[in-house]
């Protein structure tokens, strides 16, 4: 864990620019941010603001174009394809928006994938993994495949298979987007008490505010920078 | 093996198209079973024949007769150890019935260049002094119930007797058995003493001999040997080609035609087929699940890791096909009467297990490399 009171994630001049045709297009421009170990960040902004680009590189999905990005203390930006997969694999859980669960598994099988790349025991996997959907409320829904489970409860299991192999960081774009107010708050109720309880950093994407306020922090975005920062 | 879930469930994500995908893998690899196991007979099935026999037939083909006088020459070459003479009959048992092979013989002969098969030393004597008498292989006479005693009318397609009759009349002295379980499938077959064949025949027939069955001392001399016995009769009006009975056998098949390359062509013609509907629905099941391969990515597995199992999921799609499809071929071989020995052997599994190999890589690569390329955020956003 973090021990020399550096930041959990380190920011540093980030850009990240794409090439659309003939045309370099910068994304975002010299972002500057640290996120300590523990933080519950809401990342806000308009439309093309970058936000999820940001929060993309946070998680090792895509590689910045320039600048230095740490999380505990280790560059991250440098790191090869398949570097960057092994250090998500042991670093981060990921919850999007359409939960994007696998139609054909369980919720267990579901929650088990990380942990194939883990090296345990079948029994211990499907252990972990029930202690996991435990933990959302949902043990008695292991068997289900997605589709016999509300949008609510696919979001859990979403939530179980991001924390089954214990992450640092929780990476979340948009988790409340396609739910209804009453099972949005559930699902940002359940984040915050990971947060609070579990001490799990969140940085969170989202369009709402009232799922901002869940936060202990918001984030603002706009065209790329960061323009400001407000405490809850 | 801690992926086999994962790719199980993966392949069978859309139960209908995979189902109607095995199924045209499962006819492709019954036919390629069935065929090759015909292949299998022509080119290699005879390889029970008697190492130390030869056959010894005219040059120019075996349908010339030689005559029955070049037998003692034969038979005085170094290293022969006994000679017999087979024309073969061409008979026709009933009107449109099937033909089964059939062959005028010396009986005094007979059993010593084949002592694979067995008969009773009585019924050996009357085959031999019987002119008109015939020995049925055990299962050419369970096929049609017959029985010693009985007499068999056979219309020939070859031979006509001196008076213009096509029909041959012959009594059954004996029916004969295989030693072992090999030549005991084998007895489909009829020989004929060769006394009334050849004394009833039109004379300009007579005393022609079919080809000469010898028996060697030595298997290892036979190289020697066909070189002595063509040598003998080099520049003669009977020139002669003597070859191993397992070749003789080979080219009595192939009269009816290139028998490896037209089943060759079938395969291959049903494979290509194959390929391009098997091709398509996996890359189509591939593109449907471009962002669930990106979610594996996500979670950590690495981009080689996705592309392989893409590749496994071809290759069990193809193994259920194949192997299916292969043993269907096997229990549908085992029910043929037994005048189609064809067996899935040993060399037809291979010729699969390539088969699903190649169809895998084939089918697989495409899409694998697909998975291999996807994009996280790409695939995330949909693009």
């Amino acid at each position: 864990m973090n021990t020399d009171n550096k930041p959990l994630v380190e920011i540093r001049e980030l850009t990240k620019a794409y090439v659309r045709g003939k045309q370099r297009v910068e994304v975002l421009h010299g972002i500057n941010l640290d996120i300590p170990a523990g933080d519950f960040v809401a990342l806000m902004g308009p439309s093309g603001s970058g936000k999820t680009t940001l929060l993309n590189l946070i998680g090792g999905l895509d590689s910045p174009s320039s600048g230095l990005l740490k999380v505990q203390n280790q560059r991250i930006d440098d790191l090869s394809s398949d570097e960057l997969a092994a250090w998500r694999a042991n670093t981060v859980g990921f919850i999007f928006q359409s939960y994007n669960l696998m139609p054909v598994l369980t919720a267990q099988r579901n929650v088990e994938l990380p942990l194939l790349l883990h090296d345990m025991s079948s029994s211990e996997r499907t252990k972990r993994a029930n202690v996991a959907l435990e933990l959302v409320g949902l043990s008695d829904r292991n068997k289900h495949k997605p589709n016999e489970l509300s949008g609510g409860q696919q979001q859990r299991v979403a939530i179980a298979r991001a924390l089954v192999s214990d992450p640092l960081i929780l990476i979340c774009d948009e988790p409340t987007g396609d739910l209804d107010r009453k099972t949005a708050d559930e699902v940002l109720t359940l984040l915050q008490q990971l947060n609070s309880e579990f001490g799990k950093t969140i940085v969170m994407v989202t369009h709402d505010p009232k799922a901002a306020e869940y936060a202990k922090r918001t984030v603002h975005l706009d065209k790329g920078t960061l323009v400001n920062e407000a405490a809850h | 093996m801690k992926y086999f879930g994962l790719i199980w469930a993966g392949l069978f994500r859309k139960k209908l198209r995979t189902m109607l995908t095995l199924m045209s893998l499962w006819s492709a690899f019954v036919l390629l079973g069935l065929l090759q196991a015909v292949n299998s007979l022509f080119s290699g099935g005879a390889d029970f024949l008697g190492a130390n026999r030869m056959i010894t037939q005219a040059k120019t083909s075996f349908t010339q007769p030689l005559p029955i006088r070049m037998m003692p020459q034969i038979e005085a070459v170094p290293g022969v150890a006994r000679v017999s003479h087979s024309q073969f009959f061409g008979g026709q048992y009933q009107e449109g019935g099937s033909f089964f092979p059939q062959f005028a013989v010396n009986p005094q002969r007979l059993f010593d260049t084949y002592p694979e098969w067995t008969l009773s030393e009585d019924a050996k004597r009357n085959f031999v002094s019987t002119q008109d008498g015939a020995i049925v292989g055990k299962l050419l006479a369970e096929k049609y119930g017959w029985k010693v005693g009985d007499t068999v009318p056979l219309n020939s397609f070859i031979w006509t007797k001196a008076d213009g009759n096509r029909t041959w009349e012959w009594k059954i002295v004996g029916i004969f058995d295989g030693r072992d379980s090999e030549w005991k499938k084998r007895t489909s077959l009829m020989y004929l003493n060769y006394g009334q064949f050849d004394e009833a025949r039109n004379p300009r027939a007579k005393g022609l001999a079919g080809v000469f069955v010898v028996r060697m001392n030595d298997p290892n001399q036979s190289e020697k040997i066909a070189a002595l016995i063509d040598e003998k009769f080099e520049n003669s009006s009977d020139e002669t080609k003597t070859q191993s009975e397992q070749e003789f056998q080979l080219g009595f098949a192939r009269q009816l035609g290139d028998i490896g390359l037209i089943v060759n062509l079938i395969t291959s013609a049903v494979f290509f087929s194959i390929l391009f509907l098997t091709g398509v629905s996996m890359s189509q099941a591939v593109r449907e699940r471009i962002p669930e391969l990106a979610i594996l990515k996500v979670l950590g597995f690495k981009d080689r890791t996705v592309m392989l199992l893409v590749l496994a999921e071809a290759f069990l799609l193809c193994f259920i096909g194949a192997l299916t499809g292969m043993l269907s071929a096997s229990l549908l071989t085992t029910t043929l009467p037994p005048e189609f020995p064809i067996t899935t052997d040993s060399r037809v599994w291979i010729i699969a297990g390539i088969s699903v190999i190649v169809l895998s890589l084939l089918i697989g690569v495409p899409p694998a490399l697909r998975a291999l390329r996807i994009k996280i955020v790409d695939a995330l956003a949909g693009r």
